[in-house]
């Protein structure tokens, strides 16, 4: 063995271990970041597309609806139900805010006018789009949706009432432009 | 070589109980850590793993890039814009996939070319060799199939010519090459339907590749590596173990490969493409001059060089099978062209006739062209058919250390300082 090779040796077991522990780590250590951060690209192209992000607003005409109808639009490609409640109907949301609901709500809070219900169709216990919004259509006990999946029934304030649901069908966020269109999201 | 003894003590309990039932991390302990590595292999040796390293890019790649992209004529090219515009990270991903196709043969070619040099395909590394050209077989099937996918006008036209290389079937069975290309169309032209399962088959293939590897890396440590000197492992001072040594030099070897793979993604990752494939394919209209992705110009070269539609497809196919037979083809007995003074530059000027058709295939086929293509696809076929066998007979091969050791260590098989050189004999 030379001297120079020995040389290396000793000061591999002397003070060159830490030396080497510390590359080792640190070198291990950044390859793991490097690798975890490569990996961040890949999953993040499974969220929505930019395209797809530009699909969430929808723009709603509310001068057709009849006073009493019911119609589904679509938002970020799920059924958004669009109800130009007449006056009774308004009534008997309002009056059932004291009742006993599982997820409390009082009506106003679910509108920004009265006369227009917008909800997102989606009952809230596992996905299924309840009827109602066809005049044909169940609605239940309370003359709102009901879920023929698993038997959900909302009112007319689309507030769950009895079934497996746990929340009232969601509001989405909207505002009106003019009397007559509504921006939803 | 393979058969040595492993070193793997299990640790904990769980690693025992693990022993005793599944001994697959004695197994990969054996194989990847304490596996005899010829203490003397050189940057060239690290390629296989870069390959690997490529192999994985492409799939996880191919995997996200498969989950946004539309296999259908009309969708195909749009569903490619918007995984390069609208998809996160999409742009990242398209371009590690298709500079990292590239960067794939890149590697491919450099790992053939040193198993030419050093011998690395003959006795008793034939079945590991074949299995290799099996390996480039395949690769350059999924290359092409990928290629057609974006559905440019380079894909559609590709897809056309090359599988128009079976109508060549008709001198031989009038009527058979046709049925073979409209079966391969499923109809009548390139449609919807032939890019379809050109992606089912894109997917697949990859798969297969992955299956054969591990059949070449069997028989890799079946026989134990190669290295420089072509000489075999005899001694335990010829060997170290694969790890750290070889492990550390393949990740700094794939360190600077992934460096010039970046470069390529970021800086230029549409340099090694083409320009024509940025325009929609139209099914009536060919662009003026077609070319193949690089890394099939030589073959492509090989395929124009011959005036005869039968004969240029059976050369070129001819081109790759040959590697096939070409450890029974070199009669010499020593594996390093290190040692072969005259086999050498037999060899160095194959090379350059490779890379000439690789230039000559992206050339138009007109002219001088054509002759220097002949010319050189007449060496292509002379090398491994005449020059290999009649060398190894004729050449007296120049004076070899006795041992691995001995290669880098010098005469004594000590520890030498800087100065020593391999023993001259």
């Amino acid at each position: 063995m030379t001297p120079e090779s020995s040389a290396i040796l000793s000061s591999d077991t002397a003070e060159g271990t830490t030396r080497r522990d510390f590359l080792i780590v640190s070198a291990s250590v950044f390859a793991a970041i490097g690798g975890a951060a490569a990996m961040w690209p890949l999953l993040d192209s499974m969220n929505p597309a930019a395209d797809t992000v530009a699909l969430s607003t929808t723009e709603v005409d509310l001068a057709p609806i009849a006073l009493g109808q019911r119609i589904t639009v679509i938002w970020r490609g799920k059924p958004v139900f669009v109800v130009h409640r007449t006056p009774e109907q308004i009534e008997t949301a309002e009056k059932d805010n004291n009742a006993s609901l599982p997820d409390p709500a009082t009506d106003q809070s679910r509108v920004e006018r009265p006369a227009w219900l917008i909800i997102i169709g989606i009952c809230t216990h596992l996905g299924c789009i309840p009827q109602g919004q066809s005049p044909t259509g169940a609605r239940g006990d309370y003359g709102g949706w009901f879920c023929s999946c698993h038997g959900s029934q909302y009112d007319i304030s689309g507030r769950i009432r009895r079934g497996p649901a746990p929340r009232n069908l969601e509001v989405p966020p909207y505002k009106f432009q003019t009397d007559t269109r509504v921006l939803i999201g | 070589m393979a058969q040595h003894d492993s070193t793997y003590k299990p640790g904990s309990r769980l690693e025992h109980w693990m022993d005793e039932r599944l001994p697959i991390m004695r197994m990969m302990h054996g194989q990847f850590v304490d596996f005899p590595t010829p203490r003397n292999l050189n940057y060239l040796w690290t390629f296989g793993g870069i390959l690997s390293f490529c192999l994985a890019v492409q799939i996880v790649t191919g995997i996200v890039l498969a989950m946004h992209y539309i296999p259908t004529a009309d969708m195909a090219f749009d569903s490619v814009e918007r995984i390069r515009r609208d998809v996160n990270y999409g742009w990242l991903i398209r371009n590690v996939h298709a500079v990292g196709a590239s960067m794939f043969f890149f590697a491919v070619y450099i790992h053939i070319a040193r198993g030419l040099y050093y011998g690395s395909y003959k006795a008793p590394r034939e079945v590991l060799w074949i299995l290799g050209v099996l390996l480039f077989l395949l690769m350059m099937a999924t290359g092409f199939l990928g290629y057609t996918l974006p559905w440019g006008q380079m894909s559609f036209w590709g897809v056309t010519v090359i599988t128009n290389l079976f109508s060549s079937l008709d001198a031989i069975v009038p009527g058979l090459g046709t049925k073979i290309v409209t079966w391969l169309w499923g109809g009548f032209s390139v449609s919807s339907v032939t890019l379809n399962r050109f992606f089912s088959l894109h997917y697949l293939l990859p798969f297969v590749i992955a299956g054969v590897v591990v059949l070449h890396i069997w028989a890799l440590h079946v026989v134990g590596q190669n290295n420089p000197t072509g000489l075999d492992i005899k001694t335990k001072a010829d060997s170290v173990p694969m790890a750290p040594y070889a492990v550390m030099k393949d990740l700094f070897g794939l360190g600077v490969f992934v460096l010039l793979f970046a470069w390529f993604v970021f800086f230029a990752p549409d340099y090694l493409g083409h320009a024509d494939n940025y325009v929609p394919a139209n099914p009536l209209v060919t662009p003026p001059h077609i070319v193949p992705e690089w890394y099939f110009l030589p073959f492509y070269a090989i395929l124009r060089a011959i005036p005869s539609k039968l004969g240029g497809v059976v050369a070129m196919f001819s081109a790759i099978v040959v590697l096939v037979f070409i450890p029974w083809l070199d009669t010499s007995r020593v594996r390093s062209a290190r040692y072969r003074p005259l086999y050498k530059w037999f060899l160095w000027f194959f090379f350059f006739s490779v890379l000439a058709l690789g230039y000559l295939g992206g050339k138009p086929a007109e002219g001088v062209y054509v002759a220097w293509a002949q010319f050189f696809t007449a060496y292509y076929f002379a090398f491994f058919l005449l020059i290999m066998p009649i060398v190894g007979v004729m050449e007296t091969p120049s004076a070899m250390p006795r041992s691995i050791a001995e290669s880098v260590l010098g005469g004594s098989g000590q520890p030498a300082g800087a100065t020593s050189a391999p023993e001259k004999r």
